[in-house]
C-alpha cells in the first residue's frame, strides 16, 4: 500500500486513519518559527462520517485508502441486506443495514444514490440530495392555511417523517432535502 | 489563488498577487529603507548560496548539489558585526525545505537586522517603532513566555513535567498522532494550538525570555528560573518575527551546533557541517547587540489586509 507524507496531503485524498478509510477537509501545515512542524489535518470518517481534527508531526506519512464513489440503484431490501447495483457496471452489491445507516428512510426501489467502495466493499451509501416521497400517514390540516405556519409530522412511504406544512395532505408527494431532512416543497404527479 | 490548489498547467502562468498588493509591497519596502536611514543602520548584502547552513533539527535546507541555499542571513551579518560593520540590516531571500501553507513559502522574505549595544528590549522598543511608520498600529505589549501560558493555560511551562503537559493538551482537546518525549514539542504544540491565534489581537504583542532549552541563538538569562534573551512577535494571531540578545560565547555557540547535529542523527536527518567562519567570527568577538528576523511577507500580508501571503507575492513557488 502507498503512503503519503504529511506535506503532500491535500484536501479530498483518501487514507487509512485507525483502520478506518476517510477523506481529507483540509490539512493545514502549521511551523513555528524556531520549533517542531506540525500539520493539523481535519478529515471525515467515511464509516461514521464524523469530522476529527489531530495533529501530527510534518515527517509522518498515512497510509492512502482504496476509495471509490460510484452511482448506484436500491433495487430491494431482503432482511438484514440491501441489494444495490452499479449503474455503469451492472454489478450488484450486497450491503449491511447497519452501512445503509441513515440513507435506509430516504431510498425506495429504483432510487438514484451514491455507494462508496473501499477496497472494493461498500462501506457508505449516500442518497440523492433532493427525494420526492409520498406521504403516507398526516393529520388533516386545517383549510386555508396556506403560509405553513408551524406545521405537522408526515410519514412518508419509506418510513422516513418529517415536518410539512398544515396545508399538505395524505396522498400528495413532497420534494424533501436528505440532508437536513425538511420538506421543500409539493410535488404534483 | 491557494498554493494547494495550484497546478502546472500553462494557464495559471498568472501572478498569484494582485499588481495593487505588489505596490503595497514595493511601498513597504521603501518605508523599511527609509526608517533604517533614518537611524543611520546599514543596508547590507551576505550570499544567498552558502557552503553550509543551519543545524537547527527543525529547519530544512535547500541542498543544491554541494552548497545550501541560505534559510537566514543571520551567520554572514554576524561575521559582519565581528568585522565591525555597525548597525546593520538585510532584505533578503531565504529559503526552507517543504514549507508550504497560508502563512508558508518555501523561498520567502526576510527582514533582519542587528544593533549593537542594544538588548532584547531596547531592540523590542525599535521593532515597535517600525510598526508604527510602516502600520497605522497602536503601541505593541509585552508579556513574558510564562505570563502567556499562565494566562491562557494555567500552566508554569519552566516547570510542569510531560505528563501536566501532555494532561493540558488533553484537556484542550489536542488530538495528538505522535509520540511526544520532549517538553519543547509540547510547549511549541501548546502555544500553536491554544495561544497563537488570541495573541496581538489590536496591537503587536511582544512574548520574552522564553525556555533555555528553546534558547537557539540567543544568550542565557540570570533569572530565577534561568531564561533565554529571546523574543518573539505576534499580531493578529500570527507569528511574524524572532529576535535574541545574541550569544557571544563561540564555545557554547560550538555546543549548541554539537547538540544540533546529534539531535539530528538521532531523528535520522542529514547532519550539516559547522559553520567554521562563523565560530572563529564569535572567537575574534561579536559586538554586545541584539538582532530580530522579520518574515516580511507575512508582514505585508496583514498591512494588505489578506489570508494568504500568496496574495503579496508575485509567484508561490
Amino acid at each position: 500500500m502507498s503512503m503519503y507524507g504529511l506535506n503532500e496531503i491535500r484536501s479530498g485524498m483518501k487514507l487509512i486513519i485507525d483502520n478506518d478509510p476517510c477523506i481529507v477537509v483540509d490539512n493545514e501545515f502549521v511551523k513555528p518559527g524556531k520549533g517542531q512542524a506540525f500539520n493539523r489535518l481535519r478529515y471525515r470518517n467515511l464509516k461514521t462520517g464524523r469530522v476529527i481534527e489531530r495533529t501530527y508531526k510534518s515527517g509522518d506519512s498515512i497510509l492512502a485508502a482504496d476509495v471509490v464513489e460510484v452511482d448506484a440503484q436500491f433495487l430491494y431490501g431482503s432482511g438484514d441486506d440491501w441489494h444495490f447495483m452499479a449503474t455503469e457496471t451492472y454489478e450488484q452489491y450486497a450491503v449491511h443495514e447497519a452501512e445503509v445507516a441513515e440513507a435506509k428512510m430516504w431510498l425506495k426501489e429504483q432510487s438514484d444514490c451514491k455507494i462508496t467502495l473501499w477496497n472494493g466493499t461498500p462501506i457508505l451509501i449516500v442518497p440523492p440530495t433532493f427525494v420526492t416521497l409520498k406521504i403516507v400517514e398526516t393529520d388533516p390540516g386545517l383549510k386555508g392555511d396556506t403560509a405553513g405556519s408551524g406545521g405537522k409530522p408526515a410519514k412518508l412511504e419509506t418510513g422516513a417523517v418529517v415536518k410539512v406544512p398544515l396545508f399538505v395532505q395524505e396522498g400528495e408527494i413532497v420534494k424533501v432535502d436528505t440532508r437536513t431532512g425538511e420538506y421543500v416543497a409539493r410535488v404534483k404527479e | 489563488m491557494s498554493p494547494a490548489s495550484k497546478n502546472n498547467f500553462p494557464q495559471d502562468w498568472q501572478p498569484t498577487a494582485s499588481i495593487k498588493n505588489l505596490h503595497k509591497r514595493a511601498q513597504m519596502l521603501k518605508h523599511i529603507r527609509e526608517f533604517f536611514a533614518a537611524r543611520d543602520v546599514l543596508e547590507v548584502e551576505t550570499p544567498l548560496l552558502c557552503q553550509t547552513s543551519v543545524t537547527d533539527p527543525h529547519i530544512a535546507s535547500i541542498k543544491v548539489q554541494r552548497q545550501y541555499l541560505q534559510t537566514s542571513p543571520e551567520y554572514a551579518m554576524k561575521r559582519l558585526l565581528a568585522a565591525g560593520s555597525g548597525a546593520i540590516y538585510q532584505i533578503c531571500k531565504a529559503f526552507r525545505q517543504d514549507e508550504a501553507g497560508r502563512l508558508h513559502n518555501a523561498e520567502f522574505t526576510m527582514l533582519e537586522w542587528y544593533r549593537p549595544g542594544f538588548d532584547h528590549h531596547q531592540l523590542m522598543d525599535e521593532m515597535d517603532a517600525l510598526f508604527q511608520h510602516l502600520l497605522e498600529m497602536p503601541a505593541a505589549e509585552r508579556k513574558t513566555y510564562a505570563a502567556i501560558f499562565h494566562e491562557h493555560l494555567a500552566l508554569d511551562p519552566h516547570t510542569a513535567d510531560l505528563a501536566e503537559l501532555a494532561a493540558c493538551a488533553k484537556a484542550h482537546n489536542i488530538n495528538v498522532q505522535m509520540d511526544v518525549t520532549e517538553r519543547d514539542t509540547w510547549l511549541q504544540l501548546l502555544m500553536s494550538e491554544c495561544i497563537e491565534a488570541k495573541l496581538g489581537l489590536t496591537r503587536p504583542c511582544f512574548i520574552y525570555d522564553f525556555p533555555i532549552s528553546q534558547a537557539a541563538l540567543a544568550r542565557i538569562q540570570n533569572t530565577t528560573p534561568p531564561t533565554a534573551a529571546r523574543f518573539e512577535v505576534y499580531f493578529q494571531g500570527i507569528e511574524l518575527a524572532n529576535g535574541f540578545h545574541e550569544l557571544q560565547d563561540a564555545k557554547e555557540q560550538r555546543k549548541r551546533f554539537e547538540n544540533n547535529n546529534i539531535e539530528r542523527q538521532r531523528l535520522g536527518l542529514p547532519t550539516i557541517p559547522i559553520d567554521e567562519y562563523f565560530l572563529a567570527a564569535l572567537q575574534h568577538g561579536l559586538p554586545d547587540c541584539a538582532g530580530v528576523a522579520l518574515g516580511l511577507d507575512r508582514l505585508i500580508m496583514l498591512a494588505a489586509n489578506c489570508q494568504n501571503i500568496a496574495e503579496v507575492i508575485s509567484f508561490t513557488f
